[in-house]
């Protein structure tokens, strides 16, 4: 028994010592709580949502303003067509339109009313939520504001219509197959890069390779191209079983599909190589991959958790993670189907991303061991 | 000064620390063309580092090096392509054949086998019977085989080779130290660093090193030559009791074993007689007290105090 | 009459179509200082792991300490000290903590630890450096302490394999010291080494070939049965074949 004590001390020495794993065992689940207690949330602030007020009267205000009054709605503008709600969803800013018919105020009278929510159902979840609110609302309103009379018959005085536009079924798999893909090609293109790194220099054989006439920047180019494509061959395996398995549709350009995702590989590998540089073994480099990485891309890039309802410093995180802007383009060419026209701005800072980390990456890696 | 004849490496006060720990110590020496040059001293002593430097795998902290012709430091490129450098660890790819990572560096050097075949050909026979074995399957012996020819592959002017030797038995080691002639003559210049004290004659001069700083530099000869003490072997049926009892006398020095015999070196000249009479006195049996020829270890020991 | 510390009788290890270890016989008398020698891949590590309980054999027998290879390793654990060049001790723990946890693991009662542990401090003259890390020592003090560790429990054999690597002359010696004190004391000593003249300090010296033991004897024996000046070229002329 003193044997197995004995044992037990110099263990808890051992992890006692490595004071930067101490910091991830103990720091990771802290963050974590912290995270995951903002992301799972039902809650949501300032959604944006447009009114379609096709009956201009008196009552059709008072519904708007209901809407809006407690402040997890916001008015983002009106709109005069159908047309113009499809083009507001597709810039992305606006998660819901409601959508008044006219005559809402006789309609109502004579307890006939209906009210259509029409939400972006490339966020299943985030819609879902928003219409369950908005229903909400309407439920109180047309208490408050029907006549007794109709209040006392048994059907309800507005009829709510819900559309999901993009996903009318709600299919979850609208939902994961972008973030899955996002997350592959994170995975193996940023963390199988600074492993390999890292592991040239735990063995030593990076001494050999450092002098040799072998340009550094070659080595590096040269560990990356078989991940790459790799890389490439498992995002297309995913787009695939998406698509045949799950019915999740690619509306927009394929060769934009592909140039963005060679986007985001670059700034992928850029961030590996960058892990690589600051790793001493592979299981330092395994770690910060996961810390810095993983956790990230799977928390705080919009894949599950709506990064609008987030505290603002978990947003402004969320957008300076590459995948984020990534998940956004692949919902918007894959679910909208729109082009280059709508999807530049986020390319953009896409490219930006993966030319700092490139930067970055080349500036750190050394031709020296020190 | 006119200097006809570059030097293959040549250092001067090079000095190099890693936090408090200063790891090389000032340490200046040169190896000429076409010469076997060894760097004998233990772990720690400061030959990795060294090497390193040369190497342009570090930066030194101060001093200056070159090593043929070029700067260690501004003209890393020019040394790199020019060198082949055997690490202290094996640093080749365990899970390639030994076919694969002749392949490999032949390649990165913009050479093949074939072209330099001529320059590892014995080393090569000797492995061939394991073209197609993963490295990191083979015997210690055959793995410092197989980094030999990786560094050879390209023609090096220079060869840098840290502890090659460590940890591999006698008859390779003396196989290594073979090959080593072998390819000195062909004209290519060779530093090498080794543990292993008895190895340093078979180099054309030396440096001992301890500590980062050189304790002497010469040729082996002049090494021996220049040791003055006094050096007696002695041995009785008890090896142990021999040591503590000399240690015990006055008139001792040091009292080592080397080998079968003890090296006793005294604090001015002793007749050997008067040892014998000593042990005698201490009950020893089978005494024998001869003049003892220094070795480079004796010399070392003595630098080391 | 002495008894047999170590015995082996036609001791065989194949791995698949491989012999590393082909019928060895040989006895290990108590307290004898006994070289266990032969060229890399020659056998030696697998041999010494069937002997310290760490392998089983395919074929023969052995005994250390009395008991028995196949049957009763863990009792040869327990009942031998270990130290190898490549792990003795741990680097970041302190020099107290390192005897402190052998001790332990070893089954010493608290007391004995304790004592124990002050008389190893004392006589390696380590007390200074007694809260240090091991990691920050150098390799000769490392290698001091590692031995006195094995030594903890008062084992009657003691394996070392290769345990001078690398040091400095000196320091090689001192620790050779430390190996005939143990032996006056009684302790059996079986060691492998790459230093030829470290063979020299032996009472008697095995050389491996191949799996198989191709000489037996004192060294002065073996030289003079190959007609050499030393045991280095006894090992060169031996293992030339």
């Amino acid at each position: 028994m003193k044997k197995f004590w004995a044992f037990v001390k110099k263990e808890f020495r051992h992890i006692l010592r490595d004071k930067r794993t101490l910091l991830i065992l103990l720091g990771m689940p802290v963050a974590q709580v912290i995270i995951f207690g903002y992301a799972i949330t039902n809650e949501f602030k300032n959604a944006d949502i447009i009114v379609l007020d096709q009956a201009k009267d008196d009552l059709s205000f008072k519904l708007t303003q209901k809407l809006t009054a407690s402040g997890h709605l916001r008015l983002n503008g009106t709109v005069q067509n159908y047309a113009d709600i499809h083009r507001q969803f597709q810039t992305g800013k606006v998660k819901m339109a409601v959508v008044i018919p006219p005559g809402f105020d006789q309609e109502m009278k004579r307890g006939t009313a209906q009210v259509q929510l029409i939400a972006d159902g490339s966020e299943p979840n985030y819609a879902s939520t928003l219409v369950a609110y908005a229903s909400q609302m309407i439920a109180t309103f047309q208490m408050e504001q029907a006549p007794a009379s109709i209040l006392q018959s048994s059907n309800p005085p507005i009829l709510v219509q819900t559309q999901m536009l993009y996903n009318p079924q709600l299919v979850s798999a609208y939902l994961f197959v972008p973030g899955v893909m996002a997350l592959i090609l994170m995975l193996i293109s940023a963390m199988m890069t600074s492993l390999t790194i890292a592991r040239e220099k735990e063995l030593g054989t990076m001494e050999l390779l450092l002098v040799s006439p072998l340009h550094p920047l070659l080595m590096v180019v040269g560990k990356v191209v078989p991940y790459v494509l790799i890389a490439f061959m498992d995002g297309v395996l995913v787009l695939a079983v998406g698509n045949l398995v799950f019915d999740v549709p690619i509306r927009g350009s394929m060769a934009l599909l592909l140039i963005m995702s060679v986007l985001y590989v670059l700034a992928a590998l850029s961030l590996g190589v960058l892990i690589s540089t600051k790793a001493k073994s592979q299981q330092q480099a395994m770690m910060m991959s996961l810390m810095a990485l993983m956790l990230p891309t799977v928390l705080l890039s919009d894949f599950i958790f709506p990064l609008k309802s987030m505290p603002v410093p978990l947003q402004v995180i969320g957008n300076a993670i590459p995948a984020k802007w990534f998940i956004a383009i692949l919902k918007d060419v894959m679910l909208k189907g729109v082009g280059w026209h709508f999807i530049w701005q986020k390319a953009a800072v896409l490219g930006g991303m993966s030319l700092f980390f490139l930067l970055l990456a080349m500036k750190n890696f050394k031709t020296r061991l020190a | 000064m006119y200097n006809p004849v570059p030097s293959a490496i040549k250092i001067s006060s090079i000095t190099k620390s890693f936090g408090k720990v200063k790891a090389v110590d000032d340490v200046s020496f040169d190896v000429r063309p076409g010469e076997l040059f060894g760097l004998i001293g233990p772990d720690g002593a400061g030959k990795t580092t060294l090497f390193r430097i040369l190497a342009t795998l570090l930066l030194p902290d101060a001093g200056e090096a070159t090593v043929l012709g070029f700067d260690a430091v501004k003209n890393y490129g020019e040394i790199r392509r020019r060198i082949g450098y055997m690490p202290g660890r094996f640093s080749l790819y365990q899970d390639l054949t030994v076919q694969e990572n002749l392949e490999f560096f032949a390649a990165i050097f913009g050479t093949s086998i074939e072209k330099n075949y001529h320059l590892i050909q014995e080393i090569y026979d000797q492995l061939k019977p394991f073209k197609n074995r993963r490295a990191g399957a083979l015997s210690g012996g055959m793995k410092q085989k197989l980094a030999l020819s990786c560094a050879l592959i390209h023609q090096p002017e220079l060869l840098l080779l840290d502890e090659p030797t460590t940890g591999v038995d006698a008859v390779s080691r003396k196989e290594f130290w073979d090959m080593l002639d072998r390819i000195k003559a062909l004209g290519i210049s060779i530093l090498v660093s080794t543990p292993y004290m008895d190895e340093a004659s078979r180099c054309d001069r030396i440096a001992l090193i301890q500590h980062g700083r050189i304790l002497s530099l010469d040729t082996p000869d002049g090494l021996l030559r220049s040791y003055k003490k006094p050096l007696l072997a002695v041995r009785t049926a008890s090896m142990y009791q021999l040591i503590q009892d000399l240690r015990g006398n006055e008139m001792t020095d040091t009292a080592f074993p080397f080998g079968e015999y003890l090296h006793l070196t005294t604090k001015g000249r002793v007749e050997e007689a008067a040892v014998t009479a000593f042990l005698r006195s201490k009950g020893h049996e089978k005494i024998e007290v001869r003049q003892a020829e220094a070795t480079v270890e004796d010399c070392f020991m003595a630098l080391m105090q | 009459m002495k008894m047999e510390a170590i015995k082996a009788n036609n001791l065989t290890k194949k791995f698949g179509a491989f012999t590393a270890v082909d019928t060895i016989s040989f006895e290990v008398r108590e307290g004898e200082v006994f070289g266990f020698l032969g060229a890399n891949g020659a056998g030696k590590t697998t041999a010494m792991k069937m002997l310290t309980g760490l392998l089983s054999p395919t074929s023969g027998e052995g005994s250390v300490a009395g008991f028995d290879v196949y049957k009763e390793a863990e009792k040869i654990k327990r009942n031998i000290g270990y130290m190898s060049q490549k792990f003795a001790l741990y680097d970041d723990l302190t020099v107290r903590e390192n005897v402190r946890f052998f001790g332990g693991i070893y089954g010493l009662r608290r007391r004995e630890v304790l004592d124990k542990t002050e008389r190893l401090l004392e006589e390696l003259e380590l007390q200074s450096v007694e809260k240090q890390q091991v990691g920050s020592l150098p390799l000769g003090w490392k290698q001091r302490l590692a031995f006195s560790v094995a030594l903890l429990h008062d084992p009657r054999i003691v394996f070392l394999d290769e345990p001078t690597g690398g040091v400095d002359p000196i320091t090689r010696r001192q620790f050779w010291e430390m190996i005939y004190k143990a032996a006056a004391q009684g302790v059996t000593v079986f060691v492998t080494t790459h230093y030829m003249d470290e063979a020299e300090y032996c009472d008697r010296v095995s050389i491996m070939v191949n799996g198989k033991i191709e000489a037996l004897d004192t060294p002065g024996a073996l030289k003079q049965q190959f007609g050499a000046g030393s045991m280095d070229e006894v090992f060169l002329k031996l293992a030339r074949g």
